[in-house]
């Protein structure tokens, strides 16, 4: 086993179970501070198939600013064990069912895809370095980034104009 | 094969790490000392001089003391979380240090060194991206304490963090339509062609913008609500004591020393030296070279740690609305302008009135 499998083999174990951790754990802090190992596991993936913007906008967006939103929220509602309200048992048996049909669907459609000719080849291209990416998105896909960049613009401009309304 | 990386590689690497991990913790030692010398001239005192010649043994005096203080972990704290604050502050302060050229390279033992520890090419968001995980450390500590005020601390550190981030980010950008390039090696060696290359002379407002953020990342004065002492006894660090209060402290001076060097790399033409540049690489070695590089960069660090202390003992605290007033209604527009005139004047630039 090459130093690749090893990296591939050790963060889809920590991306996994730091997962399922944030299911598991008690405290909504804790599960919020495995999310964000979780994010990071998956920002290591990144970076193995060497698509290092990826990666880092990864950690900018998701770890960096949304994760951080969670954790002020669940930080300022403090929320505990024991002021939780009781969950029943239907809402139990309810939540079960869902989960497990969602798991089929996503089982099933991998059993259908095909894996052998679309396999991203290992740190062997360079598709996802910025250059690259950078000329895709300008050439090819311009129109539907310069859409999604004048929306993100208007919320922006549109979070100053609120906070401008209040005094 | 991809990792396939020859040992000579990772040992020059990791003994670079070393150096500049070493380093790094050095100068924040002494920054601490300088900060109480210069407020000391500014308010014409003496300043620490007891301990060694003129004072010099003061920051190992200081941090003898912290580490001989009673350890206190609140009862009802969360213990893990708590130990795991101050370590993340530390951790994220020392990382960028990564991806900063300190020089060009150095010649030994027939060998090529290259120094700087990673020039990848998203250099820059790579710093943008641990300084977004700097809020961590605080936001961590001061809930694990549980205490109202640290976490009152915490959040406020937070939110400054989160709302300074987006106007930093857009002065980022001006600078990168100028450059066209994401690596700091890079960036520096184009400011060095001539005296007005630097990137200070392109973008000014920028460079304004992006200092002021810096400020307010590092939670220096003005910007240093999180620990508004009459307002919130200690900020987000009430609870800590001994060393882990320490490396709170310790983590603000090194997120100085390195947002020093990450704006004189940005801004200020890195390493090179100014004017004389072409005379010096033509009359030394790499090797004395290198040297000059590394000494041109100390001594643009020092200028900019003692503006970052002449400021704390200058200006004196924004209100929290005013704060938070200045970074959304002022900043982040006008880093929005700076975006757009850029623009236009490289489009200008390229096309002349035909575009």
């Amino acid at each position: 086993m090459g130093i690749t499998q090893i990296l591939f083999w050790f963060l889809s174990l920590l991306a996994v179970g730091s997962a399922a951790m944030v299911v598991v754990s008690k405290n909504p802090v804790h599960s919020i501070l495995f999310l964000i190992v979780t994010f990071f596991a998956i920002s290591g993936h990144y970076i193995l198939l060497n698509a290092q913007f990826i990666a880092i906008v990864n950690i900018i967006v998701y770890a960096g600013a949304i994760m951080v939103l969670f954790l002020f929220v669940v930080m300022l509602m403090n929320l505990n064990a024991e002021s939780e309200p009781q969950k029943n048992r239907l809402m139990l048996f309810i939540g079960t069912i869902a989960g497990a049909s969602l798991m089929l669907v996503l089982v099933a459609a991998l059993k259908q895809s095909d894996t052998t000719t679309h396999l991203i080849q290992m740190g062997g291209g360079n598709v996802g370095l910025i250059e690259q990416l950078g000329k895709a998105l300008f050439t090819d896909y311009v129109f539907p980034f310069e859409i999604s960049s004048v929306l993100f613009l208007s919320a922006m401009i549109g979070a100053v104009v609120i906070s401008k309304k209040e005094d | 094969m991809f990792l396939s990386i020859d040992t000579a590689v990772i040992i020059e690497k990791l003994a670079l790490i070393a150096v500049v991990v070493v380093a790094s913790l050095v100068i924040a030692m002494y920054a601490t000392f300088a900060e109480r010398k210069v407020a000391a001239i500014l308010q014409d005192r003496v300043g620490p001089n007891r301990a060694g010649p003129f004072g010099i043994l003061q920051p190992l005096a200081d941090g003898l003391k912290l580490f001989f203080k009673e350890e206190i972990i609140p009862n009802f704290s969360n213990k893990f979380l708590f130990i795991l604050g101050p370590s993340l502050a530390m951790l994220t302060a020392m990382m960028t240090g990564a991806v900063v050229p300190w020089g060009d390279k150095i010649h030994i033992l027939g060998r090529d060194f290259s120094l700087q520890i990673a020039d990848i090419n998203i250099g820059i968001l790579y710093v943008f991206g641990v300084v977004s995980l700097g809020v961590y450390g605080i936001m961590i500590g001061s809930w694990a304490s549980n205490n109202k005020f640290s976490l009152m601390g915490g959040l406020r550190a937070a939110s400054q963090i989160i709302s300074y981030e987006l106007a930093l980010g857009i002065a980022l950008i001006a600078l990168l339509m100028v450059t066209g390039t994401m690596s700091l090696k890079t960036m520096v060696v184009q400011q060095q062609a001539h005296w007005y290359s630097w990137n200070i002379v392109k973008q000014p407002l920028g460079f304004l913008i992006f200092l002021i953020c810096a400020f307010a990342e590092c939670n220096r004065t003005p910007f240093d609500l999180a620990e508004a002492e009459s307002e919130l006894i200690g900020g987000y660090h009430t609870e800590y004591s001994s060393m882990k209060l320490g490396f709170y402290l310790f983590a603000e001076y090194i997120n100085m020393f390195i947002s020093s060097t990450i704006m004189i790399c940005l801004y200020f033409g890195g390493y090179g030296i100014p004017f004389f540049e072409h005379t010096v690489a033509a009359h030394c070695g790499t090797n004395w070279l290198a040297f000059w590089h590394i000494l041109t960069l100390l001594f643009k660090v020092a200028c900019f740690l003692f503006f970052f202390m002449w400021v704390r003992w200058t200006i004196p605290r924004f209100r929290y609305d005013q704060l938070m007033n200045l970074g959304w209604k002022i900043l982040i527009p006008l880093s929005l302008f700076n975006m757009l005139v850029t623009g236009a004047v490289i489009l200008f630039h390229q096309y002349g009135w035909h575009f």
